[in-house]
């Protein structure tokens, strides 16, 4: 038996034993993470879950149940459905977002490549005219050439 | 006298079969059953879950404590969590946390990446700033510290409301302290939720 109770055998008012499930993951010196635990899930409820893992798990199994716990506790509606259902909306948002910035960069993109354009075909045009004395169309309309 | 019999097998009101939490636990479904709204006798396995995670005394006491009308959110809830338990009895629901916290992180990454492409695609073409202001990133930033101040609030509850999203990040914007430390350091145990076999269940 323990010198010490765990926080769970003192909040059941009962011997700690050393062979106790509980008293690994919740010690003396924190008796609100056995108490939110337990009215959340029961003692019994908590104890069939560890005792189903195996031993290396079962610390983090409790810090998730101890941490569903104070979530629920402190949002007895929602619980920790609550934060799950905030993320879901912060990752909508993001991608929103993402999605805005992006559109805006492609549309930059294609203004800044039609302005290219444009400032190519300006300084073709006179070359022609300045070379051949008259302006030379026809090679300019010969559509051939668009396809070189 | 078939009738009569249906009649006196199924609940008292005789309309109605027993709620799955009555046939569950193999009783009578009496008329104000608290179970009987929110575990219809086609979902069985809802109440198997929340029974064999919360057990029906917690879940009487949990519903007992809220108004009517929040109590159907409240099961829906707690039978996500039961669900998520039974499937990922080492993490429940923090897996899905966990999980959907690294894709906000690397979204926010990617956002930020695409509005430092944005300023220098803007700038290196010495074109005019873009009428639409550059989304600012912080807003969005370290989901756990605004995890931590919604469970640190007081207020609790409605987390559905966005107006009370909006009032509880403005009210807890000065208050990041939780009266309870939390287990989980940031980045939440990545490593060891990653090599965790069960535990790798990731969103539900």
């Amino acid at each position: 038996m323990n010198s010490t109770r765990c926080a769970a055998c003192k909040h059941l008012r009962r011997r700690c034993p050393s062979t106790c499930i509980f008293s690994p993951y919740f010690p003396p010196n924190n008796p609100p993470r056995f108490q939110y635990v337990h009215k959340i899930y029961g003692a019994s409820n908590v104890g069939k879950i560890l005792k189903d893992l195996p031993e290396n798990y079962r610390a983090e199994a409790a810090n998730s149940l101890y941490y569903e716990a104070y979530c629920r506790i402190k949002d007895p509606v929602y619980g920790c459905v609550g934060i799950i259902t905030i993320l879901h909306q912060q990752i909508h948002n993001v991608q929103c977002q993402l999605a805005g910035i992006q559109a805006e960069i492609a549309a930059l993109s294609t203004q800044s490549q039609n302005e290219d354009n444009q400032n190519q075909q300006t300084e073709i045009a006179p070359t022609l005219i300045e070379q051949n004395g008259v302006p030379n169309y026809t090679s300019f309309y010969d559509i051939s050439t668009w396809f070189d | 006298m078939q009738q009569k019999q249906q009649g006196a097998s199924s609940s008292s009101t005789s309309y109605n079969s027993p709620c799955a939490a009555c046939k569950f636990l193999r009783r009578k479904c009496m008329p104000g059953c608290i179970f009987a709204p929110y575990f219809p006798p086609e979902e069985p396995q809802k109440f198997a879950n929340v029974h064999k995670i919360f057990g029906a005394s917690n879940v009487t006491k949990l519903l007992s404590d809220l108004l009517p009308h929040q109590r159907e959110d409240a099961v829906n809830s707690l039978a996500y969590e039961a669900e998520a338990r039974v499937r990922d009895p080492v993490y429940g629901c923090v897996g899905a946390i966990s999980f959907l916290q690294r894709q906000v992180d690397r979204l926010q990454k990617e956002l930020d990446a695409a509005n430092a492409d944005l300023i220098r695609f803007v700038y290196s073409d010495q074109m005019a700033p873009p009428v639409v202001p550059l989304q600012p990133s912080t807003p969005h930033a370290v989901v756990p510290r605004q995890v931590r101040n919604i469970i640190g609030s007081e207020s609790g509850g409605g987390y559905y409301n966005n107006n009370n999203n909006n009032n509880n990040n403005n009210n807890n914007n000065n208050n990041n302290q939780t009266p309870i430390p939390f287990p989980y350091s940031l980045p939440w145990n990545y490593q060891n939720y990653n090599n965790n076999p069960r535990g790798g269940s990731g969103g539900i």
